[in-house]
Order: C-alpha cells, then structure tokens, then sequence
C-alpha cells in the first residue's frame, strides 16, 4: 500500500520573517501517486461528506489518469472555489474524515488533490465555463456580500441565465477569505485570480455599496431586484466586557486580521500605508482556527513571544490540527485553563499585563465540551505588550437597517426557513455564516447553492 | 440608478473641484453620486487614495444629488490628507464609501449651538444648513488656534442666527478658547439652547463637557477615533461611554458629550503615533 504524499511545507526558518504560503502543493508526479492511493468506492462517503458534495472518486480518477482538464471540470460543477477549499477546508472533518482508507490508515489526501487541480487551472488562465450563458430569464437577482456564500450562489444565478449583481461594502471582493485568512494560508493574488470567472459570468461587483447606508433593502426591491440573497456574513466581533478591552494595543481579530490581510500593514511602510502596533509579548485570546491564525501572523510581525491563552484543555481546542501543529513549529505557545478577567494598562494607556485566572473542567455543556470553570483566588499576571482578542464574532445586522421585516435570532443571526433558506420577508434568502453563525467556507458555498436553487424556484412560479 | 453603478475596479471617483481653504486646509468636490443620493447631516465616507492607500474617515460637507457629488474638507495632517491634497482636478481616487455613520442628533432641535474647532468648522456646515431649512435658532462658536484657520466663514455665518469667532492666539475674534467663551455666553443668560453639539480634538470637547455639565445642557460630541472600515466589522473605532463599549462607526460618530471617556479616546487616537511619522517621513521626506 502506498503511504499518503504528505503536503510539502515551506521550511520554519522561511517561515519566521514572511507571509509566503506554507504549504506548498502537490507536483505533477505527487499528485498522480496520491490519486492512485483512491479506492474508488462504489457508494463513495467521501462524497456525503463533503458539504458540496464534490464527486470526488470521479476528479480523482481523472487526476489518476493525466486528464487534468476532466478533473476540473468536475469539481466546479460543484465548487466554483476550489481556490479557497482546496486550500482552507477542514477536510479532517469533511471528506477526508469518511475516507474508507482513513478507517484502516491514512486516508487520501482528497484536500491536496483539489488545490492541485484549482493551480493547474489557474496555472493556465483560468477554466472559462464552455458556454457563457446569455442573460435569458429577464429577471435580477441582488447579492448582498461578497464571501463564498454570495459568489457561489452568484454563480449558480448567471449560470441559470439570470442577471446577477453583488454589492460588497469593502473596496474589495472575497468576505473572509480575503481580509479574515492569511496570506501564508490563501494568497490573495491567487484568491483574486480565482474570482476572475465572475467576470467571464457576466456578474456584476458592485464594491464600496453598503446596504443599509449607501442603498437600503428597500432600494433595491423599487430599483427592480426580483430577489435579493443576504450573505453577510458573521463579522461584527465579540468582546470579553472585562476591564481594559479599550487600552492600546489590545485588538479584536478582525482588525489585526482586516489590517494585515485587507490593508497589508505587514507591509508597512515601504510598501501599504497601513501601520499595525504588534511587539514585545503578544498574548492571543481564544481556541479557534482564528486565535492560530492570529498568533502566526504576529509572530511574522516579530513578535519576542507569542501565547495563545486557551480557558480550556488543549483536547477541547476547536482550532484544527494541522494549524495548530504548524504554529507550534513557529514558536507560539499554549496556556491553557486559562480565562483573562483584566487588561492592565501603562501610564499612557497601553497594555502592559493581562489579570488571568485559572480554570478547571467541570461538567459537559450544550456543545458536549467540558465547562470551564475559574478556581478562586487562583489569580496570576501575564505580561503582554500586545493583545488579541479571538473569541468570536457574530452577525453584523447593518444591511437590514430602515428594514424592519426580517427576523433574526437570539443570537443575532438570521432566521430562515430551513428548507429554502427564505427569511421572514417573501423573495429574500439569507445564507452563509449570516444564517449558521461562524462556520467553513464549503458550508458557506454550499448554502450559497441551495438558495440560488430556492431563488430560481421562486422567481419561477 | 444603474448608470450610476460601476464594478469592481474602477476608479469613478473623478475630482471636480479644488480650493484651499486656508494653510494646509483644502475642499475638494469629488464624483461619488451613490453617497450624494443617501447622505444626511452628520455622515461621513471612508476614502482610500491608492492602492497602497489607508482608509481614512472624512466627513461630508456637502453634496450635490443631481450633479452626483460630494463635498470634503480635510488638513493634510499626515500621509493620506497629503496625498489627497496633491491629487489635482480632474484625477481620481480608488475608492469612497459611504455615507456611514449616523445621521445628526441635533436636526430636530429648536435652538442648537454648534461648536467646531479647525478644519473641523466644516463639519458643521451640512448641519447648519439643514437646521435653518427646519427654521431652528442656531448660534456657531467657530473656534481655531489663528485667525486664518477660521474656514468657510461667509457660508456658515450666512447660515446662522449668532456667530461668534475665538482664536486661541487672539488673532480675530474672543481671544480664549471656545469653552471659555461658552461658558461666558451661558453665564451672562445671553444665550438660551437646547442642546450643544461640538466637534475637534477630544481635549476641546472634554471641556465643553464640563461647561455645559454644569448648565445640565444636553451635548452631543461628533467623535473622530481611528477607524478602518467603518462598517462595524472591525471595532478598531470603540470609545468608551457610560461605561459602555461603542463602536463610533455604527453607533456614532455622535455621542452624549457627558458619558464619554475622552482619557481613553486620547490614548487611543495616539497609538500609531510613531509609525505615522515614520511613513510620512519616507514618503514625503518631512
Ligand atoms: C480568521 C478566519 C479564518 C478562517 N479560516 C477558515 C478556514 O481555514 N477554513 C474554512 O473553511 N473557514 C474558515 N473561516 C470561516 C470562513 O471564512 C467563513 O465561514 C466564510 O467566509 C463565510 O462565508 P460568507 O459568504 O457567509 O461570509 P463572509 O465571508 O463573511 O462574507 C460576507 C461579506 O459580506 C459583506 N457585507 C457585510 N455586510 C454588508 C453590507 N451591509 N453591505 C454590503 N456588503 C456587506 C462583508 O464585507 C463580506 O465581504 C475562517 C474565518 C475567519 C474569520
Ligand atoms: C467620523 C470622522 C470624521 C472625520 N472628518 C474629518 C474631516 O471632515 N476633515 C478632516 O480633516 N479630518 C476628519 N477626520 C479626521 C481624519 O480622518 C484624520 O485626520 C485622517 O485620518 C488623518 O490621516 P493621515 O494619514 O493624513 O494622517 P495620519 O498621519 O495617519 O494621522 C494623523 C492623526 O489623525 C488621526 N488619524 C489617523 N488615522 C485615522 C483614521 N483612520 N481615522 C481617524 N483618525 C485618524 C490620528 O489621531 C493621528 O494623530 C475625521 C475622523 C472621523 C473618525
Ligand atoms: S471602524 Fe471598524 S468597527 Fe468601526
């Protein structure tokens, strides 16, 4: 049996300094080795397992044989980013997990072989769909964000022949894969590359729109949208509500994240007028692939230390382990049982130490995760120069303002009918993490098709 | 609508019109008919110059529906206010956004006294204008450190029913500063308002706080922390008020003047302090 190809990695060393992409991709001849490792099952549950639902025997057989044109074709019949999934999806939880070869060994490294097909493809241009569609239906589908929830669903419209517009409020396309993933994750030149069959689709990117102030909801319908899909995301980040959140030098993600990925202050100044204020001993609050994706990045900043506080076990971390693997190689510590109750600040109001508390695990709670729970008087301080705060973000309900029809959740979110993921108001569809909170990129998409499905049905009736 | 809207990529955001205002204060009119179709008094737009360009907050003027634009005044106070300020009639810029921010508190005010400082006197021009079409009693304290950063006079004292300069160097007007004089226009019962609204550095607005605390006056401060998409999504704008935590983007940019925490906005206005001087001093060699 032949072993799994494992990813070829960029060295640590290259690592330290720069934000060039780490894992580096399959060659040619790996590539066609992994494939060979494929059972080709009969009833593949890769396939089930795949929130897109990719026919992946099939790709792989095709990348077995040398037929790469095939390979891709077959992909993006379901998956119009495997620029971003091939490099970003948590396959250890998807596809791969159901690999049958995964129940005796290793399973096939179905992840690697996507992003290998998605370079051929853009190594040559890029795959333009064989027949661009002329705009039949004479009816106009508004897009609301520009993540993978959006696009997917913005393609699956032109596609069917309807005129498709996506307003994104950034000056630029991409949600979260481009200003939430790092580029040593997923290179924005080749994620913009990846987004050029928008253009070969006819759809329309409207940046610099942002719906609830520069257009409402409301302009949209009486500018003649049939139908509208909100995918705006979950972007409005969640705060500990301790003491000292607001000192310099304590940020949430999603800044340190838009100001590195959106704004390239990593390249500040020569290159991006952008400043970013990360030295000394950086401390990262939270577990998820975010907290990690955070704690590399600050470390390419020159941090001295970089630590990621965690409140509960290294065994409960939601953060992937692959990434976290890859951090540890980077020098980022772990401090677990960990909970910050206060930032303390300098004389000019910078951080300069974090107030913890020890946890211990007590009972498990909704998420089936042991609770943490703090141990009195268990106290202790932590230096830290500069401080990020990873714990979450929820739904940023800014497009639904002067409109006040569509429901959302106790957590913020928007309320959908399950089935069609129509919100509360006839002819809008919301998907995307707007509708299941922080989740993947593939689940994203694959909200993203099902509600294009939805819209076609009801603008069909 | 639709000839309005153009994709991802290029630059319709086409300089109309340049004037300097005073030392290092220009107003410029710029093509961006999305925002002049939706702006209110208060608004502001985030713009970037460049592509390697920062997003900067700056608040509309002024704007123009039918002929689809907008109206900024800016001090070139470090890299991007520069770049904008070299940008000549006729160029355009990558991006505008907006109008963001919350429309005015005061517009539906009787007797509102406006209070700005610098280039930031003409914040209050779109509010000023909006309040006489109300028919409101409006009294402006334009406030600067010299006479000649006194901005946009003939347009604002049109506009309102008492107009009073002061200048810290006494080179027209009160000499003082504008909370003193404030506080002398309250004292004498000269003046009779229902709310207050002021708008400049946070060490002038904490001490209009403090005048108008004592009067139990109703004020609104117009707060400008660092912000970078000023859509909410990042919280690098978070002020603090009534001990509350706001993002000024989407919560503000006005708030009740008597809750904030201006010792925390100062700091953190402060932060990139170093490094703004080190990239003005590379690329502009000052
Ligand atoms: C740091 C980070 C790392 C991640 N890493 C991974 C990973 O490795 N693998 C993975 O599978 N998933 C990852 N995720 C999760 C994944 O990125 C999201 O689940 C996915 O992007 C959700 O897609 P979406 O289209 O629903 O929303 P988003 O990608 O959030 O896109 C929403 C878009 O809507 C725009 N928008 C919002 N409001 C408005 C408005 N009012 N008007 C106009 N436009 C608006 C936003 O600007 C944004 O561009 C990560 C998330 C983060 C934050
Ligand atoms: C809602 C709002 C409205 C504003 N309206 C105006 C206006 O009408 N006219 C005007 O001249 N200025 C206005 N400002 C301030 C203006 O945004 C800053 O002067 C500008 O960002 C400076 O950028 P710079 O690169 O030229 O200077 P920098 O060298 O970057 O900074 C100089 C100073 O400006 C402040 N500043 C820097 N970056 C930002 C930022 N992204 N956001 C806010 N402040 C920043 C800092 O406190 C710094 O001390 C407004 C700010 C806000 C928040
Ligand atoms: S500027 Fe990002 S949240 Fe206000």
């Amino acid at each position: 049996m032949v072993e799994r190809i494992k990813m070829p990695e960029l060295p640590v060393e290259r690592r330290l300094k720069s934000f060039d992409e780490v894992a580096l991709g399959y060659s040619e001849e790996m590539a066609r080795v992994e494939a060979s490792r494929c059972l080709q099952c009969k009833n593949p549950p890769c396939v089930k397992a795949c929130p897109l639902n990719v026919n992946i025997p099939a790709f792989i057989r095709h990348v077995r044989e040398g037929n790469y044109e095939k390979a891709a074709e077959i992909i993006r019949s379901s998956n119009c980013l495997p620029v971003i999934t091939g490099r970003v999806c948590p396959y250890e939880r998807q596809c791969e997990s159901a690999c049958t070869l995964g129940k005796k060994g290793e399973p096939v490294s179905i992840n690697a072989l996507e992003r290998f097909i998605s370079d051929w493809e853009l190594s040559r241009g890029f795959c333009i769909p064989a027949k661009i569609p002329e705009k039949t239906k004479g009816k106009k589908v508004a897009i609301v964000g520009s993540g993978p929830a959006g696009i997917s669903a913005a393609e699956r419209l032109a596609l069917e022949g309807y005129e498709v517009s996506i307003f994104e409020a950034l000056h630029m396309p991409g949600g979260v894969p481009l200003y939430g993933i790092p580029e040593f994750k997923l290179p924005k030149d080749v994620l913009l590359k990846g987004l050029k069959f928008l253009d070969e689709l006819d759809v329309e990117i409207l940046t610099n729109v942002v719906i609830g102030r520069t257009l409402t909801l409301n302009d949209l319908l009486s500018d003649g949208y049939d139908a509208i899909f909100l995918a705006i995301g979950a972007n409005y980040p969640l705060s500990l509500g301790i003491p000292g959140e607001n000192l310099c030098g304590v940020y949430f993600a999603s800044e340190f994240l838009m100001r590195i990925n959106l704004m390239r202050a990593y390249k500040f100044p020569h290159e991006s007028d952008t400043p970013i204020s990360v030295y000394g001993h950086v401390v990262v609050v939270g577990g998820g692939d975010v907290a990690i994706d955070v704690a590399r990045c600050a470390v390419r900043l020159g941090a001295d230390s970089v630590t990621i506080l965690y409140r509960r076990t290294e065994k409960e971390m939601p953060a992937r382990k692959v990434e976290v693997r890859r951090a540890r190689e980077e020098g980022v510590h772990f401090s677990f049982l960990s909970q910050p109750i206060e930032f303390i600040g300098d004389e000019n109001g910078r951080v300069k130490a974090i107030k913890c508390i020890k946890m211990e695990l007590g009972p498990p709670d909704e998420t089936g995760r042991r609770r943490p729970i703090p141990i009195p008087g268990s106290e202790f301080i932590v230096d830290a120069d500069t401080v990020i705060v990873a714990i979450g973000q929820t739904v940023n309900p800014l497009a639904l303002r002067g409109f006040p029809h569509i429901k959302l959740s106790k957590k913020g979110t928007i309320v959908v009918d399950p089935e069609t993921l129509e919100t509360t108001y006839s002819g809008i569809f919301a998907g995307g993490d707007a509708v299941t909170g922080s989740s993947t990129v593939a689940m994203a998409m694959s909200t993203g098709r099902k509600a294009a499905h939805f819209i076609i049905r009801h603008l069909s009736r | 609508m639709e000839s309005y809207m153009l994709r991802w990529g290029e630059m319709p955001f086409k300089i109309i019109s340049k004037k300097k205002l005073a030392e290092k204060i220009k107003m410029i009119e710029i093509e961006a008919p999305l925002v002049a179709r939706s702006a209110m008094p208060g608004q502001f737009v985030i713009i970037r110059v460049d592509q390697r360009g920062e997003r900067i907050p700056l608040t509309i003027v002024d704007w123009n529906p039918s002929r689809g634009t907008i109206t900024l005044v800016f001090r070139e106070i470090g890299l991007t206010t520069m770049k904008l300020g070299r940008r000549r009639v006729g160029e355009e810029i990558l991006d505008v956004v907006g109008p963001l921010g919350n429309p005015s508190q005061v517009l539906n005010y009787d007797r509102v006294c406006m209070i700005g400082e610098g280039v930031r006197i003409s914040s209050l021009y779109p509010r000023l204008k909006y309040l006489k079409k109300c028919g409101s009693h409006t009294v402006v304290i334009a406030y600067a450190k010299s006479g000649d950063e006194i901005i946009m006079e003939d347009e604002i004292s049109r506009l309102s029913d008492e107009y009073y300069v002061v200048t810290s160097d006494g080179t027209r007007g009160f000499k003082g500063t504008a909370a003193i004089t404030l506080h002398n226009l309250l004292k004498e019962s000269k003046m009779k308002v229902e709310v207050v609204l002021a708008v400049g550095s946070p060490l002038m607005l904490r001490s209009i706080a403090a005048v108008t605390k004592r009067y139990q006056i109703r004020t609104i401060a117009d707060l400008s922390p660092i912000m970078l998409d000023g859509l909410g999504m990042c919280g690098c704008c978070r002020v603090i008020v009534g001990n509350e935590v706001k993002f000024a983007c989407i919560d503000g940019p006005e708030f009740d003047a008597h809750l904030v925490d201006y010792d925390n906005l100062i700091s953190r206005m402060k932060m990139y302090r170093s490094e703004e001087q080190l990239s003005l001093k590379i690329h502009m060699g000052g």
